[in-house]
């Protein structure tokens, strides 16, 4: 049984912040859940998936965001309750549903889990997505523990079929990512069925309609902010005359901090767990109460901004400060020692910190190597960059690269450098179209196989309909690697169980229209440099599919072994080919100069691809233990 | 109640997070409150895998510089690049065995030696612990147990209020069945080592 299905009340299980999520919505009988994966989200996606192969419960991978968040409104308005996860930037791609949804509203629950990425750690911006509740007026949710994740999804669910408008729960990479003691309650069996009842004048958004829509959304905006008021998330706590408001992980932050500063008498405390609509009355009372107003919170200055409202409009002028020189930065994730440390400062607390010990200051001055990351030994993907770079170099061509977001996005570091552009999911079609269009300069852009289905296939028609001249290689490795291979709609190899039909890219490349489609083994170097070669050399647009399974992916789910091992001989010459244009992790320098090969195989990196042997003559392969046994 | 912060850094396929996932049930199982996290996603292919556990009544998931109580190194590089993380309290822990940075592999820097890096940080911490947790691993009989054997020097080293029986029995009900025995002797000899 799936630990998250346990149906122990009462016990305490460690549970990450997006384990707890997901918990919280098994408490509230969610019937169907959506998403794309995206770090630091995809753990509740993931839990889903397993789950819903031992419930009634209904999940899907849905292509992206948008999809995602449409096709749960779908149920969400046929009466069931359902949750729909994502990163902070895939709530862009789905903002445009979004927005209206707000105007029809749902009848069964629906939560919208947004993980933001304060200092991204694995994301290209750190919008702080609070700013979605305001510009679509929808009730936002923020927990500050793993335990108050799981209270306040089960919460959710309730709030949203009250207000009937969809929820936003915002995490962090903090919340969704550490794990903490939580208490489960009672199960509810998921209800995956519900029944749609006709109400054009609702749900149709005409103009007419969306008119009135609009004022119902600010009707029950009024109602939500009521709400938030008195919700049990939102609280005052501690005596004095000095006033923190604050929300989310930062709250853990306090509360640490005025431990440590030895203030908690000092300090009264606005904790706002139902942030939006923002609760004005309670935020007035504790204004009220207090001499000044420090806010404590990651990136933009959203809570301070409504309190400096809520003071202006009741006629206050008690200080209100917390972004600024000094204060703290709208850059980058806090931290316990930041919000300490301007603690300490604002409210005139003497206190030395632990003196952090400082490698600088060692006279031996090391220089200590970088780990940078690096696509795995044996990947397809730097055989693709390999072969395009090698037919360039014959051909004397240079060529600029947009790019994508994934695992072959590693492409940027040496020795591959084959990385120009990347701003969003599905930006390397629309974007090699008007660079190539702006400097007439040769463009090969790449895209994964799950970013072509999430957002590359309207940029290709777009491609072939402006007649726009470009290379699209699609890196087809059959997952969805970089997030924790979750299927995708092509996917070759499919998890246990799975029964889903698949859709083929080259023919939705086909049916876009281009003319020139050539696909490709990676793995055959000589033959796909042929090919590529080819569509180098013509105009127009042209797409190479390149596919190879994801090694790690296709050892996991075929459970395949290691078949072959290499190693250098004699022939080898050091003229460090491999290392220059190649980059295998599995590829080194020889530290042992008594041997006479200059380059080594690392056996214990190496999964024997047998890529490196077809390009140098010093390699061959060795016979394994394993077929020696045999 | 006393507070424990322990950070933990490594290298991808090191066994960090198996390691934390032990320490912090172990600790739970020894009655307290506990908090760990991890960084998930592109941080993970091939480079440096970073996490935490809180003992005690601590809210924050994340140490600050200078607030780790004890530090544990799974590769001597990585020990040193997390020293800001310790302060003249610290206890540190650490692997001696290096696992050689594909930059160094390839010529583009060289690693340091591992008696220099611990020579300073034996010098600016309350006190340092060395292992060579592969030879002890292999000795239980995998070598995959290396991040089991650092366990058992942190329950030795007495730096945090988990006995070894907490451990132990973490190690039966957490580690994958196939491997229980092989990582007990590991823990043990790790508990022996220092």
């Amino acid at each position: 049984m799936h630990p998250l299905l346990t149906p122990d009340v009462e016990k305490r299980l460690l549970l990450l912040g997006n384990e707890a999520i997901v918990r919280g919505a098994l408490e509230a009988g969610v019937g169907f859940a959506t998403c794309y994966p995206g770090t630091p989200s995809s753990e509740i996606g993931d839990n889903f998936f397993h789950i819903a192969a031992e419930s009634d419960l209904y999940f899907e991978y849905s292509t992206n965001e948008k999809v995602a968040l449409e096709t749960a409104a779908g149920a969400a308005v046929s009466g069931v309750r359902c949750m729909c996860s994502m990163k902070h930037v895939g709530l862009n791609v789905a903002a445009d549903p979004l927005m209206t949804l707000a105007y029809v509203g749902v009848r069964g629950g629906m939560v919208v889990v947004t993980a933001d990425d304060p200092s991204m750690f694995s994301s290209q911006n750190e919008q702080d997505n609070r700013i979605y509740a305001k510009l679509s007026g929808l009730p936002l949710l923020e927990p500050t523990s793993a335990q108050e994740a799981k209270d306040m999804t089960k919460a959710a669910f309730e709030i949203s079929e009250t207000l009937e408008l969809p929820v936003l729960f915002r995490t962090t990479t903090r919340l969704s990512h550490y794990r903490g003691l939580v208490v489960t309650g009672p199960l509810v069996p998921p209800r995956a069925k519900g029944v749609f009842e006709r109400d054009s004048a609702r749900f149709v958004t005409v103009p007419a309609n969306a008119r009135l829509r609009h004022r119902v959304l600010l009707e029950q905006g009024e109602k939500a902010r009521e709400m938030a008021c008195k919700a049990p998330f939102n609280t005052i706590t501690g005596e004095g005359k000095w006033g923190i408001a604050t929300s989310g992980m930062a709250y853990s932050y306090v509360v640490d901090a005025l431990r440590d500063l030895q203030m908690e008498e000092k300090v009264k405390v606005l904790k706002l767990g139902f942030s939006y609509p923002f609760p004005d009355d309670l935020a007035e009372g504790f204004i009220r109460a207090v001499d000044k107003v420090l806010v404590v919170e990651e990136l933009e200055p959203v809570l301070e901004e409504s309190l400096k409202v809520t003071a202006q409009t009741r006629g206050l002028n008690t200080p209100i400060v917390g972004k600024g020189p000094g204060l703290f930065s709208r850059l980058y994730e806090l931290t316990p020692g930041i919000v300490r440390e301007v603690l300490a400062r604002y409210f005139g607390i003497d206190y030395s910190p632990l003196r952090p010990v400082d490698v600088k200051e060692d006279p031996q001055d090391i220089q200590l190597p970088m780990r940078p990351p690096n696509l795995c030994a044996g990947c397809p993907h730097r055989n693709s960059y390999y072969i395009i770079k090698t037919v360039l170099k014959d051909l004397n061509v240079e060529a600029i690269f947009p790019t994508d977001i994934g695992c072959y996005t590693l492409g940027l570091l040496p020795p591959l450098e084959m990385a120009d552009f990347l701003i969003c999911m599905g930006s390397s079609v629309s974007s090699a179209a008007g660079i190539a269009r702006a400097t007439d300069k040769k463009i090969i852009a790449y895209i994964g196989d799950s970013t072509f289905f999430h957002s590359g296939i309207t940029g290709l028609i777009n491609a072939v309909h402006n007649g726009h001249e470009f290379v699209l290689v699609i890196l087809d490795n059959g997952t969805t690697a970089m997030t924790g291979h979750q299927p995708h709609p092509g996917i070759d190899l499919a998890p246990p169980d799975w029964d889903k039909p698949t859709v083929d890219i080259e023919a939705v490349v086909l049916a876009c229209g281009v003319e020139q489609v050539v696909t490709i083994d990676p793995r055959q170097l000589a033959g796909s440099k042929d090919k590529v070669r080819e569509v180098l050399q013509s105009d127009g647009l042209s797409v190479i599919v390149s596919k190879a399974p994801c090694p790690l992916y296709d050892a996991r789910i075929t459970g395949r072994k290691k078949e072959m091992s290499f190693r250098v001989g004699f022939k080898c010459e050091a003229c460090k080919h491999c290392i220059e244009n190649f980059g295998c992790p599995a590829l080194c320098l020889n530290d042992d100069y008594t041997k006479r090969a200059n380059m080594v195989i690392r056996d214990d990196l190496c999964i024997g691809c047998g890529t490196c042997n077809q390009f140098c003559d010093a390699i061959s392969p060795k016979k394994t233990k394993i077929e020696k046994s045999n | 109640m006393d507070s424990y912060r322990i950070f933990l850094t490594g290298v991808g396929g090191q066994g960090t997070l198996l390691a934390t996932t032990v320490l912090a049930e172990a600790a739970i199982l020894a009655g307290h409150n506990v908090l760990s996290s991890e960084v998930h996603g592109m941080a993970q292919r091939g480079g440096v895998v970073e996490s935490a556990v809180m003992i005690g009544e601590i809210m924050s998931p994340i140490i600050s510089d200078g607030e780790a109580d004890l530090l544990l190194g799974f590769e001597p590089i990585e020990t040193y690049r997390a020293m800001r993380k310790c302060s003249a309290n610290s206890v540190v822990i650490s692997n001696s065995v290096p696992v050689t940075p594909h930059t160094v592999s390839i010529g583009k820097s060289t690693y340091p030696k591992v008696e220099n890096l611990f020579s300073f940080i034996a010098g600016q911490v309350k006190q340092l612990i060395t292992l060579d947790a592969q030879a002890l691993a292999r000795e239980a009989g995998s070598v995959l147990s290396a991040n089991v054997v650092m366990l058992g020097a942190v329950a030795s080293s007495g730096a945090i209020p988990v006995p070894r029986e907490a451990f132990e029995e973490t190690i039966r009900t957490k580690t994958k069945a196939k491997f229980v025995e092989a990582n007990l002797r590991a823990f043990g000899l790790g508990f022996g080592a220092p």
